[in-house]
């Protein structure tokens, strides 16, 4: 892959392709070789071997500077654009991509067109390929770098790849060593040898790429590899592959439609509706664009899907053409089959409140819409809690009913200058956003004390005052703490509601 | 409608009983008063101006709407208790100056039933509350917009308008400190807090809510005065400057009718 990338960097570099080439990196001994081309490996050149070694080989051999980290990005994006084969994959570092197409085959029409369809694909952008289909993992990584090419392996997994050799394990090159010094050369030698010599043999390896009979479950599927989910569950999915690459927004437009409307169809086949989707745009390029929607209940309504997807796709840079698109339900919620609406769909119009929750939380972002509920605290700005709208209410004791509340609460209570006779008495005047307030009638003191069990000591208690102006405005303002308390100098008083 | 229009309308009527004068009277009463709902439906679209020093603007939209949805004809098969949710749309400047709804606070029968919408701008308040009102499963919507925002014109307003009288949900659009601009709106109020009512068991303590509006402009509707005050859970009237509350017409149309009488020459002066 590394040559590849290195060839597709200017099209100067096509003319390398019959000629020896090798990929260096600097090392404290020398220039190493990181990766050969295909004459550099005929002329004897292989990974790892010093620069100078591959010299006395070929003295003609043509150098270039290896970059791993590029490498390491393109393998992340190429991970990304492969998920076009399936709804997940992973990155096999350095060279090689793993991707889940568990119930995935029937969209590319069996597992050899979409090997087909994969070769295809890697022959356009130019990257050389070895692919492989197979029930696990570590069988897959097997067969694709050392069994027959486009090799697809069904059942019986131990005896299709018992002539590969042990080094098609992924185990360490000591390990590869040691058995090869024990004449163990190909995995059926391995199976054949019984799991107690081996397990004797290997018992102090706990890891698995040293211990040869952890690796060779993996590969049979004895054990989980933590690579694939454990539970394999299948998401709802449709696609469309596009005869030709689409540029324009109508066209885009159309295609999420149609979609949508199969989602809904394969969503209401398992009676499910839509929480999050996850609509994936493959442009011709290699580049991978994702929209994710979030509903606030479940929905396999069509138009409603398109209305959403709508907002989102504004800053869709299609570049040369989008050649396929995905369209993915990762978090479904069950949801009964209903009659469509014969009669009440005529007559009552407008759009349900999950939807108009829906659009709002689209266009504004999912914490402008809210609803207050109430929380077991006696502080009143943590009485009140935000949530999702839709949610159930949290069940607590009921509040008090002689405790007046004011209809508004300042974001933050704001300092007020207030006037009294006696310090622990009612106010008489205050000061707040400039203003002077005579204070025409008061009820109070409402005397809420600190939360000793989760504040610090030195909190203060707080005094509430319901209050009414000269002018007849109400207002809920408060003390916070009183003369004498130990806890600080006078007394400061807030501005914390408005009365209805 | 003129006085004088409205005289010869009543000359031309013929002699009827006392009740069905009185009934024809107060239906063709241009007077505003509470449970008007009843006869004419819900007013769709109101606007209350406001100062953001006080929460006269949000006390008197709740009051009005729960006014309006009490005395709604309710149609049949509806559900006996009303779960619908009410839309609530602050921008953040609004929020800001003048706070958040707070849950204990509100009147009983909301309180479960809040949703809140903080719009960051005033065309994200104006989409939302377009949004609400396009909603079947909405009781009202609120809105609370700050100053005169550029993108707040007679337009967006119309808009509002016309989306509340196709989908039949009515708003409430709070407007804080705001000049009296070009609006679309149905009825207009200007509200400041009036003092309360003295509470009977603590004259010290401030009593049930009451605010002066006046209603500057309306289509169907005189404007003028008023002290409301929410008593018992119903909102009541009385003309400023008068000492007889106007109550709710919700059977007695015979005061309703005296308290018309009673007010008349009044216009006549004005």
């Amino acid at each position: 892959m590394a040559i590849d990338r290195w060839r597709q960097g200017s099209p100067d570099r096509r003319e390398f392709d019959d000629r020896p080439l090798v990929l260096i990196a600097e090392t404290a001994h020398g220039p190493r070789i990181e990766a050969a081309n295909r004459a550099g490996k005929t002329a004897g050149a292989r990974a790892g071997m010093m620069l100078a070694d591959v010299r006395t080989l070929c003295p003609e051999i043509a150098t270039a500077p290896s970059d791993p980290a590029g490498d390491l990005a393109f393998l992340e994006k190429l991970a990304a654009w492969a998920r076009r084969w399936g709804p997940w994959s992973a990155m096999d570092a350095p060279d090689g991509v793993l991707v889940d197409v568990t119930a995935v085959p029937h969209l590319f029409g069996g597992e050899g067109a979409l090997l087909d369809d994969v070769s295809a694909a890697f022959d356009q952008r130019h990257l050389a390929l070895r692919a492989a289909i197979a029930p696990t993992a570590g069988a897959a990584w097997a067969l694709a770098h050392y069994g027959p090419p486009a090799a697809i392996v069904d059942a019986d997994i131990e005896r299709a790849l018992s002539d590969l050799p042990v080094a098609a394990l992924r185990l360490d090159s000591d390990v590869l060593t040691v058995l090869r010094r024990l004449g163990l050369k190909r995995i059926g030698d391995i199976t054949m040898i019984g799991r107690d010599a081996l397990h004797r043999r290997f018992r102090n390896r706990k890891s698995p790429a040293a211990n040869p009979l952890i690796r060779l479950d993996q590969l049979l599927g004895r054990v989980p590899e933590p690579l694939l989910p454990v539970i394999p569950q299948q998401m709802p999915l449709v696609q469309r592959r596009l005869m030709e690459p689409i540029r324009h927004r109508a066209l885009l437009d159309q295609v999420v439609g149609d979609l949508a409307v199969d989602m809904a169809r394969e969503l209401e086949g398992k009676g499910l509706g839509a929480r999050r989707l996850e609509l994936g745009l493959w442009r011709v390029d290699g580049e991978v664009a994702v929209r994710q929607l979030e509903m606030a209940a479940a929905s396999r309504d069509p138009a409603h899907i398109c209305r959403l997807f709508a907002t989102r796709l504004d800053d869709i840079d299609a570049g040369f053409g989008i050649e396929m698109l995905r369209l993915r339900a990762s978090w479904a919620e069950p949801l009964a089959l209903e009659q469509g609406d014969i009669e009440a769909g005529a007559e009552i119009h407008g759009t349900s409140l999950a939807a108009c929750i829906d659009r709002l939380t689209v266009r504004l972002g999912p914490k402008a819409v809210s609803r207050p509920v109430p929380f077991a605290s006696h502080i009143p700005e943590r009485a009140q809690r935000w949530q999702p709208p839709l949610e159930a209410e949290p069940l607590v004791q009921g509040s008090l009913e002689f405790h007046a509340r004011p209809l508004k609460m300042l974001d933050a209570p704001e300092h007020i200058a207030v006037l009294y006779a006696t310090p622990d008495g009612y106010p008489q005047r205050f000061r707040w956003r400039g203003h002077v307030h005579e204070v025409a009638r008061v009820e109070g003191p409402e005397r809420i004390a600190p939360e000793w069990w989760r504040e610090r000591g030195s909190a203060r208690l707080r005094d509430y005052y319901r209050i009414e102006d000269e002018c007849g405005r109400r207002y809920w303002i408060y003390r916070q703490g009183i003369v004498g308390d130990g806890r600080g100098g006078a007394p400061d008083w807030y501005m914390q509601g408005l009365c209805a | 409608m003129s006085l004088t229009d409205r005289s010869a309308d009543q000359a031309a009527l013929p002699l009827a009983s006392f009740a069905d004068v009185a009934a024809l009277s107060a239906q063709r009463s241009a007077r505003w008063r509470p449970g008007l709902a009843m006869r004419q439906g819900a007013a769709l679209h109101n606007e209350v101006f406001a100062s953001s020093r006080e929460a006269a603007g949000a006390g008197v939209a709740l009051a009005l709407a729960l006014d309006d949805l009490q005395h709604l004809p309710r149609p049949a098969g509806q559900e006996a208790e009303d779960r619908r949710s009410v839309l609530w749309v602050q921008t953040r400047d609004a929020a800001r100056i003048g706070g958040r709804p707070y849950r204990a606070g509100l009147p009983r029968e909301l309180q479960s039933r809040i949703v809140h919408v903080l719009a960051e701008k005033p065309e994200d308040a104006l989409f939302a509350l377009e949004e609400g009102l396009r909603c079947r499963d909405l009781a009202f919507v609120i809105g609370e917009v700050a100053g005169n925002p550029r993108s707040l014109d007679f337009t967006a307003s119309r808009r509002l308008t016309l989306a509340a009288q196709k989908h039949g949900v009515p708003l409430y659009l709070v407007r804080l400190d705001a000049a009296r601009d070009l609006s679309s709106a149905r009825m207009r109020w200007e509200v400041t807090s009036a003092r309360s009512d003295t509470p009977r068991w603590n004259a010290q303590a401030p009593g049930q809510p009451a605010w002066q509006a006046e209603l500057f402009r309306a289509r169907s509707h005189a404007p003028g005065h008023w002290v409301l005050s929410q008593t018992g859970g119903s909102l009541s009237a009385r003309r400023a400057g008068q000492g007889r509350d106007v109550p709710s017409t919700g059977g007695s149309i015979g005061r309703a009718f005296f308290g018309e009488a009673a007010t008349r020459p009044l216009i006549a002066r004005g």
